[in-house]
């Protein structure tokens, strides 16, 4: 009895055989395996670091997403609690377990209820790392992780990223390029979220709605860390 | 889903006559093709992204088999399950024996035009689950028991009055004073419906934009956030995707990505690009527990080597269908099937037959403007002659029709009869109509007449007009 799975790559095979000049050769499909190499990379995001980081956050306005921007991380947690009391939410975040995000001076925020881990229904705002930012359209990446419940980036209807400026790079391949720097190459962690802007829609009558199913607010707290990229 | 292809004229002529539909197709028809063009404009790479993108495509069909092989292995490895599905039957009853081992009540689906192709919900539905659509424009058409009729805006024939009722008369729990008259209360009253849906669901369903052979991942590409939702909460994801959908790695999909947003919705980017790989790892704290692909054929395989190869690039974008002046006139629904505008009229026979869906080829002026936006460069015009000769081959075209071209066919082999048949024609015509200088009906030409006059022709035919040209030409240059 023939499988599903060969029936299907039988098929296929067949069928490549009889119109098809013959196979690219072996070695040239696995390297695009296990070397891949960047393809045509837009100039937009070719420019200094301190460019990159001003066109991100030039793309994150124009995306509807909000940006702060403070010089170290000791100003983060103030940063946070502003912009809460400016959008009139209660005091109360649910935070990436990040040992980043954590070792920042809380303590100061006396009036900010945290806690950490998944999200849950009714939370209002979330607040997590990045792992990478793409400039060249104001994309953020994060990841799956202990450190990264994907859940915090579409459950609350707030979302508040820590980004280190350091981790702004120009294009996705650059940020391909520091994942499997982490990972190793050929693997990913269970979700890796590339993220431009707050959720929307235009399915009524193609009207731009935010907030669809997602955060209706993306709010983007930029750590001028004087690092340039790794 | 049942097809109603065979009956495109008649379906068209139903469209044609609906003020809603017609309102609708007025908005979108401006929509989509301003702001493609704009984003096409801001990306001076953006023609060669295109080259790039259908060389990607055309290497992963010319070696589907081996990065098919290479997808499921890495697919396995992290922990994912692989069902391959030759039809949609296997595909459904592989999605439905997972949702019964886990004893699936509820399922949220993210939005898949593959579920669509295999009639997915019906079949749930029929072993007593409940299945929600997540997408907004899904939702309302799943609300209103119709077929998508655009693919990356299903709902885009209804109007915000028509959203208001069905909400009013579906959500009969909330208080019936509540304000629905912009879509910002129709788009927050979906969200509050929907949120609970994703908590309760046991499983999720997405389908996927592309899949990665390097690390075995599938992308879903969204702006609402509702696939992601429902693929992060149930404990089970199930990913419904094509063969044809596999690319070698993460390099190659980040190409196209740059041209499928911005050719769909004129976006520089979609608001979420999602890559899942496997289930959630031990040290995860959410995620799904089990994650499945359904790698569906019906039909592909059939298509590579075949002179519609080049439809199986396709990114579903819905460009060919923002800019199609058919589909502008008669709406998506009028296909009849699930794909509709010109990338449908040329996959639909394919995969549904000629017999069934001939009519769709036809429906097209060949005019050209899908081929000259398909980010991917798929030669549509082409492949939709390709059906009509095919077509015409097998004997399913009309016998007016036939018989017709025949007569023709038999004239143009025959110049000198040709030439006097067309000349004593047009005297006729000519001395016929002389008075009014029209006709305003005339028999065997009723198609035209019903809705315009046809001029009378004064003088003569085109070739003796031609000739005389020729003549005079040339004894210009000879002086």
């Amino acid at each position: 009895m023939t499988t599903a799975r060969s029936q299907i790559l039988g098929a296929v095979k067949q069928a490549l055989a009889r119109n098809t000049p013959g196979d690219d050769p072996q070695d040239m499909r696995e390297q695009r395996l296990s070397d891949p190499r960047p393809g045509l990379i837009p100039e937009r995001s070719r420019l200094p670091h301190p460019a990159q980081v001003d066109l991100m956050e030039s793309m994150l306005n124009e995306l509807s997403a909000t940006v702060a921007r403070v010089s170290s991380g000791d100003q983060v947690p103030e940063s946070v609690s502003e912009y809460l009391k400016a959008k009139n939410l209660p005091p109360e975040i649910r935070m990436a377990p990040s040992r980043d995000l954590q070792s920042l001076p809380w303590d100061g925020q006396h009036l900010l209820k945290i806690s950490h881990g998944p999200a849950r229904e009714p939370d209002q705002v979330s607040v997590t790392g990045a792992f990478a930012a793409v400039a060249e359209t104001g994309t953020l990446m994060l990841h799956s992780g202990p450190e990264g419940p994907t859940t915090l980036n579409f459950l609350p209807e707030n979302h508040i990223v820590v980004l280190r400026a350091s981790q702004i790079v120009g294009a996705y391949e650059e940020g391909w390029a520091r994942l499997r720097k982490v990972f190793g190459n050929g693997y990913m962690p269970r979700t890796v979220n590339m993220i431009s802007g707050p959720s929307r829609t235009g399915d009524i009558e193609q009207k731009i709605e935010l907030g669809a199913h997602g955060p209706r607010r993306l709010h983007v707290i930029i750590v001028e860390d004087g690092d340039s990229p790794a | 889903m049942e097809s109603t292809s065979h009956n495109f004229k008649e379906n068209a002529r139903r469209a044609i006559a609906d003020p809603h539909i017609q309102a609708a197709m007025a908005k979108m028809k401006v929509g989509f093709t301003g702001k493609r063009l704009a984003a096409t404009q801001r990306l001076p790479e953006f023609e060669a992204l295109r080259d790039a993108s259908r060389d990607i495509k055309n290497h992963s069909l010319a070696n589907l088999d081996f990065y098919l092989e290479r997808y499921e292995a890495k697919v396995i490895e992290s922990g994912g399950q692989v069902h391959w599905a030759p039809t949609a039957e296997d595909a459904r009853k592989a999605i439905l024996d997972i949702c019964r081992r886990v004893d699936a009540r509820t399922v949220t689906k993210g939005k898949s035009m593959i579920s669509e192709e295999i009639a997915l919900n019906d079949h749930l539905e029929a072993a007593g689950m409940t299945v929600v659509e997540t997408d907004l424009g899904e939702y309302i058409i799943q609300l209103r028991k119709e077929p998508p009729s655009h693919i990356i805006a299903p709902a885009v024939h209804v109007s915000k009055e028509q959203v208001e009722a069905d909400f009013r008369a579906l959500h009969t729990h909330l208080p019936a004073d509540r304000n629905l008259s912009e879509p910002t209360d129709l788009v927050n009253e979906a969200r509050q419906i929907l949120r609970q849906r994703y908590l309760d669901a046991d499983v999720g369903i997405t389908g996927a934009n592309f899949l990665i052979a390097e690390t075995g991942t599938s992308i879903i590409v969204t702006n609402e956030g509702n696939g992601d939702l429902t693929q992060s909460l149930p404990r089970v994801h199930i990913v419904i995707a094509s063969i044809e959908k596999v690319v070698p790695n993460l390099e190659d999909a980040t190409t196209i990505l740059r041209v499928l947003a911005r050719s769909a919705t004129g976006q520089e980017f979609s608001a979420y690009t999602t890559f899942s790989t496997g289930p959630r790892r031990a040290e995860d704290p959410d995620g799904p527990e089990e994650y499945h692909v359904i790698l569906l054929d019906n039909g592909r395989s059939a298509m590579l080597g075949s002179d519609f190869q080049d439809m199986l690039r396709c990114i579903r974008c819905g460009a060919c269908m923002n800019h199609c002046p058919v589909y502008h006139a008669v709406g998506g629904h009028s296909y009849g099937w699930v794909y509709p505008g010109p990338m449908g009229a040329v996959l639909t026979p394919n995969l549904i037959g000629v017999e069934e869906a001939g009519h769709l080829p036809n429906a097209s002026t060949l005019c050209g403007r899908c081929e000259s936006v398909c980010p991917v460069r798929i030669p549509l015009p082409r492949m939709m002659r390709n059906w009509r000769e095919r077509e015409f081959e097998r004997h399913l075209t009309p016998s007016s029709v036939r018989s017709g071209l025949w007569l023709w066919a038999f004239l143009a082999c025959r110049p000198v009869l040709y030439r006097r048949l067309a000349g004593f024609g047009i005297r006729i015509l000519g001395a016929l109509g002389r008075r009014k200088g029209r006709f305003s009906s005339l028999p065997l030409a009723g198609g035209w007449t019903k809705y315009r006059d046809l001029p009378a022709p004064q003088g003569r035919t085109f070739q003796q007009l031609w000739a005389q040209k020729q003549k005079n030409e040339k004894r210009g240059a000879v002086k």
